[in-house]
Formats: structure tokens, sequence, C-alpha cells
């Protein structure tokens, strides 16, 4: 055991125990960050922050809402809404967050493929940030169940529906992920069970990994310059700050954190408790009814542009072009094959290539919503085969980029 | 200046997405109905002017109201409970006590004369299904008929209470609240939930609902739905023009057009606001200080940043 001294002040007691000057000095004095990074690097945050609003949020609304088919949806609209103090914030909070925490992880992920931070080493902080955004969606969609409204109801009969996989009618397996013929008390309780505990789970070790991932290749830069970090922060120990490329994480680089933070959040409580109505469906604010189809069916909106993927095509090869939208995005670090980690205005096609991304996600993202009939299954269709036609071509393009 | 750009470009980008996902899908899949201003253009005006004692002797008596209508502020109470009557009828008849303050003159004239043309439920009463629409047409007492009709609207108007005297309640229970139950206000089709003290009383209470309800279906073809939560699901504009004319939204609904005023249907969406967003003033007034304590905070949070900032640039 290690030597313990009576110790001098409650800082020193626990600076013996738990060794909390190393950790502060690991974690935040001297853990360096280029200077040369703008607001988007704050996005992770802004994230972190909307995670830890969903959490409590969640937490109070879970003292209140009851997993039953017959009274999910009055513990929401009626208990929650009405009864319960300050019930209606806790809500509206919990779903502003849900939907803006999408729009917050596709600005974050448009960033790293921008400035090209998933390449050369950094692959990992790539995939597991790739991991976190398949488990917020599924953290999404089985909290989507919950309110057990129409979209809730028929969300979670589409969504099942996929796992027959087409042709191959595997009805039996859907069967299985349901507990019942259609979506009821059995669906209801495991996708309760997923939504509160098994994927927060998931997210709070992805969330580790994503931050340990970043330890070694540290973050990159808006110039996508490489230096040497130690002998950068070196210069700053020295008090040479102005010169050295590296800032410490506290309270340097947290410092403006906190104040992207802050305006985030004026946005986000503008969001709640004046526009509200965005985040959330109408008509999920009729209770499930079985017996009775919306006449349209669509995902919240930051499933829409995979949704159009599945969509255009017919049956079987719309499923297997929904599985690869899925994947996709998780193999840029190998089938980007240029040699760069530099923004994609240096980087010649590239430029292009990523503009055409975002807009046809944009598109594909509107056809999704709208009824997929005459001129917008046209679009839709054409939006989706572009998608493709952008990964194929990427390699390529990236293959013949020069070193810069 | 340049995190400025930036900044516009991530801003430009969720716009547009949400321009496209928003206002315009949700144009290009809800048919947009304007408000006729509660005006009812389709029914005759209302020429003559009505004589309010005369008017009563025609309710009273060769008009035939109180037959079925009760009108409980000129001391004549429903003669049979709502399930009996919802069982003779279909519906319980609405008590006339507020008629006059709530609904548009013209359109109790035209319902008084025809009303499967008024409520526009003629596609429902076809001579062809024979079914009658249980509330039967005046034809006149002998005189001058649309004289005897602005004598009966007269009569309702003197009886009932001034506009602003009558609670949204009470205008959503005369006109929507005989088919809609609102069950987050605690409001049945046969009226409030008491709180009962026995649960066999409760029991009692509930099957005459039930009662009431399987003939209300039989009569409508289904159970209304309720409308706790309508504000949310269809929104003030949706249900405004859905009152004035269900026809317009819901071609084909058994719905009959309520004929409320102006004033009226305002009422019934502040009944309607009060039961699906009851916290809408909290709301407002919580947010306000929110939002001064954020500016706050962010003012603060760029001190913080300047400071810290200076010796590092």
């Amino acid at each position: 055991m290690a030597h313990f001294t009576k110790a001098t002040s409650v800082h020193d007691w626990l600076n013996q125990r738990l060794a909390i000057d190393t950790l502060q000095r690991v974690l935040s004095k001297e853990y360096w960050i280029p200077k040369n990074i703008n607001f988007l690097w704050a996005m992770g945050m802004v994230l972190a922050f909307t995670f830890g609003i969903l959490l409590v949020s969640g937490i109070f609304l879970l003292m209140y809402y009851q997993p039953h088919v017959d009274t999910a949806f009055d513990s929401v609209n009626f208990t929650i809404m009405r009864e319960v103090e300050f019930g209606w914030l806790w809500r509206h909070v919990h779903a502003v967050a849900a939907s803006v925490v999408f729009l917050i992880i596709y600005i974050h992920m448009l960033t790293g493929i921008y400035y090209g931070s998933y390449k050369k080493g950094r692959e990992m902080i790539w995939i597991s940030g790739m991991l976190l955004f398949v488990a917020f969606s599924a953290e999404a969609f089985s909290g989507y169940m919950l309110p057990w409204g129409q979209m809730s109801y028929w969300a979670g009969m589409v969504i099942t529906n996929l796992f027959s996989l087409g042709s191959l009618e595997f009805n039996g397996l859907v069967e299985w992920i349901r507990g019942d013929y259609v979506p009821g008390q059995a669906f209801l309780d495991r996708f309760f069970m997923l939504h509160v505990l098994l994927i927060p789970l998931a997210i709070l070790g992805l969330i580790g990994l994503h931050f340990g991932a970043l330890r070694i290749p540290h973050v990159n830069n808006q110039d996508g310059e490489e230096f040497d970090f130690d002998e950068e922060a070196a210069k700053y120990k020295a008090g040479k700050k102005k010169e050295s490329k590296v800032i410490a994480f506290a309270n340097d680089f947290l410092s403006k954190d906190m104040f992207v933070v802050s305006i985030y959040l004026i946005f986000f409580f503008y969001l709640v408790f004046w526009h509200f109505g965005f985040a959330m469906d109408p008509i999920n604010f009729d209770p499930a009814d079985g017996l009775k189809t919306p006449p349209h069916i669509y995902p919240e909106w930051y499933f829409l542009w995979s949704y159009e993927i599945l969509r255009p095509f017919p049956k079987d090869p719309g499923l297997v072009a929904f599985g690869i939208a899925q994947v996709i995005f998780f193999l840029l670090p190998w089938l980007d094959r240029s040699p760069n980690a530099v923004p994609a205005s240096r980087r010649g096609l590239f430029f292009f290539w990523f503009w055409a991304m975002v807009i046809d996600l944009i598109v594909l993202t509107a056809m999704g919503k709208l009824p997929p009939q005459g001129i917008y299954s046209t679009i839709g269709l054409y939006a989706a085969g572009f998608f493709f036609l952008l990964w194929i071509i990427l390699p390529f393009i990236t293959k013949s980029e020069k070193r810069v | 200046m340049k995190e400025f750009k930036i900044l516009a470009v991530v801003i430009f980008f969720t716009l547009v997405t949400y321009w496209l996902v928003e206002p315009f899908a949700h144009s290009q899949m809800h048919a947009h109905v304007e408000s006729e201003g509660f005006s009812y253009d389709d029914l005759p005006p209302l020429e003559k002017t009505g004589d309010a004692t005369r008017g009563q002797d025609l309710v009273m008596g060769a008009g035939g109201c109180i037959g079925c209508h009760s009108i409980e502020s000129a001391g004549f109470p429903a003669a049979m409970d709502a399930v009996t009557n919802s069982a003779s009828y279909g519906v319980n008849p609405p008590d006339l006590s507020n008629a006059g303050g709530i609904y548009e003159p013209k359109f109790l004239a035209a319902l008084i004369k025809n009303p499967t043309q008024a409520l526009m439920v003629e596609h429902k009463f076809t001579p062809e299904s024979g079914k009658m629409h249980p509330m039967i047409a005046f034809y006149g007492a002998g005189g001058d008929i649309d004289q005897e009709v602005a004598d009966m609207v007269a009569y309702l108007q003197s009886i009932a209470p001034k506009p602003d005297q009558i609670t949204p309640a009470q205008a959503f229970e005369t006109a929507c609240g005989r088919c809609h139950s609102v069950k987050y206000e605690n409001w049945t089709q046969i009226g409030e939930k008491p709180v009962f003290k026995k649960k066999r009383d409760e029991l009692v209470f509930l099957t005459q609902l039930e009662d009431y309800n399987a003939n209300l279906m039989g009569y409508m073809g289904k159970l209304p739905p309720d409308l706790s939560m309508y504000i949310r699901s269809r929104g003030e504009h949706y249900l405004s023009t859905f009152i004035e004319n269900p026809q317009n939204l819901l071609h084909g609904t058994a719905m009959p057009r309520v004929g409320v005023s102006k004033d009226g249907a305002e009422k019934v969406l502040e009944y309607l606001v009060e039961a699906g967003d009851p916290k809408h003033a909290e709301r407002d007034s919580v947010g306000v200080k929110v939002m001064i304590f954020l500016l706050v905070f962010a003012a603060a949070s760029y001190l913080w940043k300047k400071e810290i900032w200076k010796d590092l640039h």
C-alpha cells in the first residue's frame, strides 16, 4: 500500500487517495488542443451538453411515464403535461433535445468530412463516432415509440417490417422482434427497456471510446497542419503561449467551448419555449390506433434521407440500398484514398464531392417527407441513385489527388 | 470573421432543410382551407326582423321545439334523460337556453326551415337511404314562414345570455359536447363526470355513458373522437375551419356543420386550448426569464473567453 501522511487539507486528503492533481493535469491542464480551430470543434462539447440535458430530463420523465399500452399516452399528455409541475418543461426539453442532437451530430459529422478529420491515424475517432450515430439513432427510434401515439405505432410497424428482409419473408423474425403480430404490450416493454437502459449504457461506453480515441492522434485543425504536439506543449509550458501552436483544454479551449455552448443554449431554449412543435409530429398527439392508418407515414426528419434511399426502389433492391446507406459512412476512411488531411477547399475535386453530398442529403431529406407521387418520386429516385454514384467515384477522385 | 462566414453557411443549410421538411412538405401534404369568417354565405340571409314575444308562442306551441328540446333557462327541463333521448334520436337534442348566444342567427333560421341543409348532412339523410334526420323541418304555422322563423330566432336570442357572459365551457358543451368527450377536462358526452364516493355509483354512471355512446355510434357510424389533444394534433387553424365547415376538410364526414358564430367558435377554441395546452401562459413567462438568464450567461462566458485568450494570441 502507498504511504499516506496526515492530510493538510481536504484537497490533500483526496489527492493522496484519488490522485486528483494528476487526473486534472492529464484530463484538462495538459490535454493539448490545436490553437487554430474554429467553433465547429466545439460541437463535441455541445453534443456532450445536449446528451446531459437528455439524460437529466429523461430521468424526470421516467418518474411519471407508464410503459403500458393503455396508459402510456395519457401518462405523457395528461400526467406529465398537466398534473406534474413543470412536467411540460421536461417533456419539451427532452423532445427538442432529441431532435436538435441530430442537427448537431450532422454538423459534427460533416465538419469531420470537410476537414478530413477521419484520415491517417484518426480512423478510430471516425468509427467510434459513427457507432455513436447508430446508437443515437436506435435511442431516438425507441424513444419515439414510448408516447404510444399514432406515428409511434405506425413507425414501429413500418420499421420492424424491414426485418422481414424483403422477398425472404422472414416474418417469424419480425414477430420475434415485436413479441406479437403487431406492435403491442410486449413491443412497448422491450423498447422501454432499450430506451432507458441498454442503449444509454452503450452510448455512455461509446462516448468514453470516442474521447479515448482522440488521445493519441489529437484533434485535427482547420488548416490541416501537422505539428509535433510534444514540442509545442513544451513551448506552452515554458510560458511562450503566444508562440505555441497548442493550448490547454482547460481553461483555454473550455472558455471558447462554453461561449459556443451559451449561444447554442439561447437557440435551444428559444425552441423549447416558443417552437417546440417542430420536434413533435402532430399525428403523434392522436393515440395509437391499429385500425386507422395515417394518410402519410414518415420518420422524424433526421432519418428521412435514409428512408428515401429505401423508398424509390423496388422492395429487394431498396432494402439492399438502405442497408448499404446505413454502413457506407463507416468506410469513409478507406474509400477516401487521398493522403491529405486538409480542408476540402484545398483538395480539388473532393471539394465538389463534399458539397454535392451535402446537397444530395438535403434533397433526399426533403423527398423522404413528401408524398411519393409524381415529380417527387422521380427526384427521390435520382437523388438516391446519385448518392451511390458519389460513393462509387469517391476512391477514384481521391486517388488522383495530389499531395499538398 | 471567418467564423461568422462558417456560421452563416451552417445556418443557411439548416434553414433550407427546415423549410423543406416543415412548411413546404406540410403545404404539399395537406390542402390549405381558408376561413370564410363564419359568414355562411350559402345560407339565405335573414331579412325579417323578429318579434321575441311571438317567437315564444311559436317555440312553445306550433313550432313544436319543446317536444324534443329542453330550455332550462325558461323553465322547461328535459322530459327524458340523455340516454333515453339518444335511444330515440341517436343523440341528445341540445338544450336551447344558450343557442341564441352561440350560433349564428342566419344558421338558426336555416336550421329551423331545413335542418339537413343547414347542418350539411344531406349526403347522409337521402331519400334512398330511408334515413330521416331526427330534427323535423318547420313548415310554418299558417302565416309568413320567414317572419315566423325570424320571430323564433329573436326569442332564442332574447333568452340567451349575452355573448360575453357565455363561458368557453358552455359554448363547447352546447356546440360539441353531446358527441365529443374531452377526458382531460373530465367531460363526457353525458356531462361532467362527478367524483363518486362509491364504486357502485361510478359504475352506474359509466354504464349510462356506455349506453349513450352505443346509441351515438349507431347514429354517427363511429364514436366521435375525444378532443383532449386536438389542439396539438390538428392546430387552431385546422380546428377553426373544420368547425366552420367539416365537409371542406373531411369530405363525406357524418359530422354536421356546427353553425357557431365567430365569437362562439373562438370560445370553443379557447376551451380546446385550455384542454390540450393549459400551460401556455406559464411557458411564456418562464421562457422570458430563462432567456434573460441565458443572455447574461452568454455575456459572462464571452468575457471569460476574452480574458483567457488575450494571453494566447
